[in-house]
């Protein structure tokens, strides 16, 4: 066709910038492709506006426009333009030079063309569409990788427990936004047996924010080790970074170092936000001067210090949380943090629950997360006696009893299932000797150390299943419960300091290991890489005993 | 597993507000709960019963949520008393200790009639 029509044929097809940079710039074969140069129509040239409004075969050499373009195919040979048209939108021309024999177009040619610019129209529209559509498609696909990355780099680097020193208790939480922040924190065991403190914050998103941190994160962990001083710690870092962190990327970050012995923590702070210190008189910010890792080198950190007394507790924090906006784009802000510290706040992980809690309240339930939250807590622990005799090691079977299983289960991971455990223990152990009283209190300990597996072990992911197995000896039941967590570690069974509750000072939770200790006479807990498991083992009664 | 339908029903009597409990106490019963026992720290009743009569179940959360109501009793110095525990829940009152802020009684007549003995 191309051939009877004319020895110069093109098709201009108009695409946004965006479709430029796309996709390919012509939708002709490659083999097809003439030689001739591209004219770029502008998209306020007037030949626009008359195509547009002027449908069908139009005759180059009869136009009367002041129109670069129409000078530009003229130049180029093109006797005649058939504008292709979809929808109101120019979406391409076909253009075309002086026919093969020499002689004019005729009426049946333009008719013919005239045709084929009816139909082609929409055809090369909805091509256009395709590839817009598999670029985007492919854009989304590129983004979402980049952001799996960054969220592996990041999940990989953060700790995976907290310290476990002698009277002190941690408790971390991190909280990515959808398009993963450059958030980190650590806790380093120095070689004195103090421990290094750290929380960051890189400036930018994704891959490139994750991979500054992980940079950053490797330099301070070995400055750490080597240098005693937080602020010098921060000066070798800053020095080291310079070199190698993008431009218009830097990174706040704090370094404290805590003495567990006397409570004394010493802390320089590049440029992140001012962590909260809460004491027996109020809320105080610990504040240390110090230019964010990265701008430039040779910056001197300015070092503090201060004594965490018991029952004292610091919060580490990103600004993920403080730069939280409500509806009404109003931010949660620094004086409603350090309102909330100063408040009836519980203690430990309980700070962090209450401040995300209260953060979704603020925000309301159709909030999408701006940033990454990073909380960090750590607190001197008040004098609370633990649990002297709590048997925390590897299971063993006690030599008087020789375990048979009575019934094996596992049920899925969700809210209220404990029901069904505590129902079918019951059912199981119904032959056996327990008096109403026993078995309520073995009811009680398996729904409380189900509900725990169910809750802090699987955390509600209902496909984790939590497994229940029901034993029995001559002289006792017992029942083992395992979930699919061996990461975190079990929280400590504590007993719990029932009027600091009551004062606000504590949270109100915090019963369920306590609870299940006191109703069975024998708790064991153990755990291996992959799983928790708590024993509950109940002594049988004699035969004129049981009811 | 059914939804809870753990209900919580302000009466008043005389000085007290009674609040009848009746179902789960879990973490699902925790609006209901505060709810209503806002309505009765509203009125001006200086001592607020818990009737638990109804109730089948109490887990460590709805222990948690008794406590944060007993916090705010004492708070607002009124006096919380409960009735109508199973004599398992009254177990589990004096193991975590709650027996110690709130007085138990074995009925609301017991209750209203002021009998100082705990179950």
């Amino acid at each position: 066709m191309t051939a009877r029509l004319g020895n110069w044929w093109r098709i201009f097809t108009r695409r946004s910038p965006r479709e430029r940079q796309a996709a390919p710039t012509s939708v002709v074969d490659e083999t097809r492709r003439p030689t001739s140069p591209v004219i770029d129509i502008s998209p306020d040239d007037p030949i626009v506006q008359y195509f547009l409004s002027a449908p069908g075969v139009v005759e180059l050499d009869k136009l009367t426009l002041q129109s670069r373009a129409l000078d530009a195919l003229r130049a180029a040979g093109m006797r005649l333009a058939v504008p292709l048209v979809s929808q109101g939108e120019l979406i391409g021309v076909l253009n075309l030079g002086a026919r093969l024999s020499a002689q004019d177009y005729s009426s049946d040619d333009r008719a013919l063309l005239s045709n084929l610019a009816t139909q082609a129209a929409p055809a090369l529209r909805v091509a256009q569409l395709v590839r817009q559509q598999q670029a985007e498609l492919a854009a989304r696909e590129r983004i979402e990788n980049e952001l799996r990355v960054a969220r592996l780099i990041q999940q990989t680097l953060l700790p995976k427990q907290v310290p476990d020193l002698l009277n002190w208790t941690f408790a971390a939480r991190y909280q990515p936004a959808r398009a993963v922040g450059g958030d980190f924190y650590d806790f380093i065991e120095l070689p004195d047996g103090k421990l290094g403190l750290l929380i960051g914050d890189v400036t930018d998103k994704g891959v490139p924010a994750a991979l500054v941190m992980a940079t950053t994160r490797s330099i301070l962990r070995a400055a750490a080790l080597r240098m005693v001083s937080p602020g010098e710690v921060l000066g070798r870092t800053n020095d080291l970074l310079c070199g190698d962190i993008p431009p218009n990327m830097f990174v706040t970050c704090l370094y404290a170092i805590l003495d567990p012995a006397t409570g004394r923590l010493q802390y320089a702070n590049a440029g992140h936000d001012l962590p909260y210190h809460r004491h027996a008189e109020g809320v105080a910010e610990l504040r240390a001067r110090g230019m964010p890792l990265g701008l430039m080198p040779g910056m001197l950190y300015e070092e503090k210090e201060t004594v965490l007394a018991p029952g004292d507790s610091v919060l580490l924090y990103s600004d993920g949380l403080v730069e939280a906006h409500n509806p009404r784009r109003e931010m949660f802000g620094f004086p409603r943090l350090r309102e909330l510290m100063g408040g009836p706040t519980p203690t430990g992980d309980g700070i962090i629950e209450h401040l995300l809690v209260e953060l979704a309240q603020w925000t309301g339930s159709e909030w999408e997360q701006e940033d990454d939250i990073t909380l960090v807590v750590f607190q001197h622990a008040a004098q609370t006696a633990a649990l002297p005799d709590l048997p925390v090691a590897e299971l063993k079977e006690p030599p008087m009893h020789q375990w048979r299983t009575l019934a094996a289960w596992n049920i899925a991971s969700e809210a209220g299932n404990e029901r069904m455990a505590m129902r079918r223990v019951s059912e199981v152990v119904a032959g056996l000797n327990i008096s109403t009283r026993g078995l309520q209190r073995l009811q009680t300990a398996v729904a409380e150390a189900t509900m725990n597996a169910i809750e802090h072990g699987n955390k509600f992911r209902a496909e984790l299943p939590v497994e229940v197995e029901v034993l029995a000896s001559d002289s006792a039941v017992a029942v083992r419960i395992r979930d699919q967590d061996g990461q975190t570690p079990l929280p400590e069974a504590q007993v719990p300091d029932l009027e600091a509750k009551l004062a606000g000072l504590q949270t109100p939770r915090g019963w369920g290991l306590f609870l299940i200790k006191n109703l069975v006479d024998e708790m064991n807990v153990s755990s291996d890489d992959a799983h928790h498991t708590i024993e509950l083992i109940l002594q049988l009664e004699e035969d004129d005993h049981a009811s | 597993m059914p939804a809870n339908t753990f209900r919580a029903v302000l009466r008043r009597l005389t000085s007290v507000a009674i609040i009848d409990l009746d179902g789960e106490i879990n973490a699902d019963a925790e609006d209901v709960l505060n709810t209503t026992y806002a309505q009765a720290a509203a009125t001006d009743a200086r001592t607020i019963l818990l009737n638990f009569a109804a109730v089948d179940y109490i887990n460590s959360t709805g222990i948690a949520l008794i406590v944060g109501i007993l916090a705010q009793a004492r708070k607002a110095n009124r006096e919380l008393l409960a009735c109508g525990l199973s004599e398992h829940y009254v177990e589990i009152f004096e193991i975590t200790r709650l027996a110690d802020f709130m007085s138990i009684f074995a009925s609301e007549e017991d209750a209203l009639a002021g009998v100082s003995t705990k179950t």
